[in-house]
């Protein structure tokens, strides 16, 4: 049984499909990345799975359950954790807090639960008691990872987890995501660094104009010639 | 220089109560984004609720206090509920436009069951106090421990406790705030109610201080907007500060204007404050 699977999803906004006829599939324990070209619908994908952009056919089973258009507040107790591409934390929030709301829909004290986050990120623990918003680009992304694992999940999804970030950060970024996977918590990541996110990840799926493209391994994406020269520039 | 200070005095009373009304105002904007108009009759009914507990159970003005608070802050929340829930996912001028309508329906309730004409807490004259060259009621020592109290209260909850976290959160970011699994409903209704309680206690203080008329809150919105919005937009801690900046101004410019003219200062202070900076003392997120 999958983690999280998508079968045969219609859906956008307003009436228009951006969707069409996707399919997804994350198994438990692995990182599964989404590319392709800008308005593809890689982030519509994601979205749409996590109930952000309404269903419209098809639909998205969690552990055999499925939890098609359900409202963000039982993803997120089922143990799916999202971050957005962009304004993912509370700026006016110190790093403390912004962790604690992460963990919203638990019961039970915070401080486990912060120390492994703390663990992953040490340098939150440093700089805990700043305001989100005054951070740097790359510490403002551990923030959103960290309140996203606060909620202990089995699968997280990140959109463009390296947007906007300098190419060390980037490398980081991928290896702590990697770091994240190892802890046994499936990934499903959206990313304009093809190449990059495709060798970090296990399997990779090319999306085009809503439709599934490809769908292989990591490498044997990087590999593929159609792949490279269509969708990875050449 | 002792005139200056007397009005100083005085300037914090007002600034007292204007606080406790734009901090409900101002969070209840962090999540909702509208200006609630109907903000000074929520602070008018809170004052008639414990202007009844005074008379009928024939208690101090005080001790009605937590129950005009109570009832307020269950009316707005069951306002809120009937009434600007079902518009929420429209444009935030309907709401606007909704709060005023339902100022209105409020302010003629009042009219109805408290009838139009003055009336007061206590009948009698209270001797003021005389410290050196100053007067003091001690019903304003009263309001200023009871303001003061009620601001730290906030101040916890809003620090310490998950709901006021989320507040804060949704006030800061609301679409983060969803995907998070924070309860939105459920933290508007306490965003209504904590705001609803505060306007009450501001109405209360302002009976104690004045009169009680059915116009009482309504004429003091527009300071409490003022110091709303001179505080940063959604920014509790700048409401209280825009409310004592926006009283003391009002006060003092009774030195060279006459007092009539009360409300244009704090009018010409927001005006300036959205031209010179309309983010606020402590930035807002408007």
């Amino acid at each position: 049984m999958s983690l999280l699977s998508a079968e045969g999803l219609y859906a956008g906004y307003g009436g228009v499909d951006i969707l069409r006829d996707t399919h997804l599939r994350v198994e438990a324990d692995e990182i599964v990345v989404i590319v392709g070209p800008n308005g593809a619908g890689k982030s519509t994908a994601m979205k749409a799975m996590f109930g952000l952009v309404p269903v419209r056919r098809g639909q998205v089973v969690y552990r055999g359950e499925t939890i098609t258009n359900q409202p963000a507040e039982r993803m997120v107790s089922r143990g799916i954790a999202y971050v957005p591409q962009e304004a993912n934390v509370f700026p006016s929030l110190s790093v403390t807090e912004n962790l604690e709301l992460g963990a919203y829909v638990l019961r039970g004290s915070n401080v486990p639960r912060m120390e492994r986050v703390f663990e992953i990120f040490p340098r939150l623990k440093e700089r805990r008691h700043q305001q989100a918003g005054v951070m740097s680009g790359g510490e403002r992304q551990m923030v959103a990872m960290g309140r996203a694992l606060m909620v202990e999940p089995t699968l997280l999804m990140l959109d463009e987890p390296t947007a906007g970030l300098s190419p060390r950060l980037i490398d980081e970024t991928f290896e702590r995501i990697r770091g994240i996977n190892q802890l046994g918590i499936g990934v499903l990541m959206v990313e304009q660094n093809a190449r990059q996110a495709l060798a970090a990840a296990d399997r990779g799926y090319v999306l085009a104009t809503g439709e599934n493209r490809y769908e292989d391994t990591g490498p044997a994406l990087l590999a593929n010639p159609e792949v490279a020269e269509m969708f990875l520039g050449g | 220089m002792i005139e200056i200070i007397q009005l100083l005095i005085n300037g914090i009373l007002l600034g007292s109560i204007l606080a406790l009304g734009a901090v409900g105002a101002t969070m209840i904007f962090g999540v909702l984004r509208f200006a609630h108009f109907a903000h000074g009759d929520f602070m008018a009914i809170g004052a008639y609720f414990a202007l009844t507990v005074v008379t009928v159970f024939n208690l101090p003005v005080l001790a009605a206090l937590p129950v005009a608070m109570l009832l307020t802050g269950g009316l707005a929340i069951l306002i809120d509920q009937v009434v600007y829930r079902r518009i929420r996912r429209v444009q935030p001028v309907i709401l606007l436009i909704a709060s005023f309508a339902t100022a209105l329906v409020l302010r003629s309730f009042i009219q109805m069951v408290w009838g139009g004409s003055n009336q007061v807490y206590q009948a009698g004259i209270q001797l003021p106090w005389r410290i050196g060259p100053f007067t003091l009621k001690p019903d304003h020592l009263l309001i200023f421990a009871a303001a003061a109290g009620l601001v730290l209260i906030v101040h916890l909850f809003l620090s310490r406790t998950r709901m006021g976290k989320a507040m804060r959160a949704m006030s800061d970011n609301m679409d983060l705030a969803l995907v998070t699994g924070i309860p939105a409903n459920r933290v508007i209704m306490w965003t209504w109610g904590i705001g609803g309680a505060l306007a009450a206690a501001a109405g209360v203080f302002l009976g104690m201080d004045t009169r009680l008329h059915p116009v009482m809150g309504w004429t003091l919105l527009l300071p409490i907007f003022a110091a709303t919005i001179l505080g940063g937009i959604g920014r509790p801690y700048g409401a209280i500060l825009g409310g004592l900046v926006i009283g003391c101004a009002m006060e003092l410019s009774t030195l060279i204007i006459p007092g009539t003219y009360k409300p244009a200062v704090a009018f010409a202070i927001m005006v300036a404050t959205l031209v010179f900076r309309p983010q606020g003392i402590i930035k807002g997120n408007a």
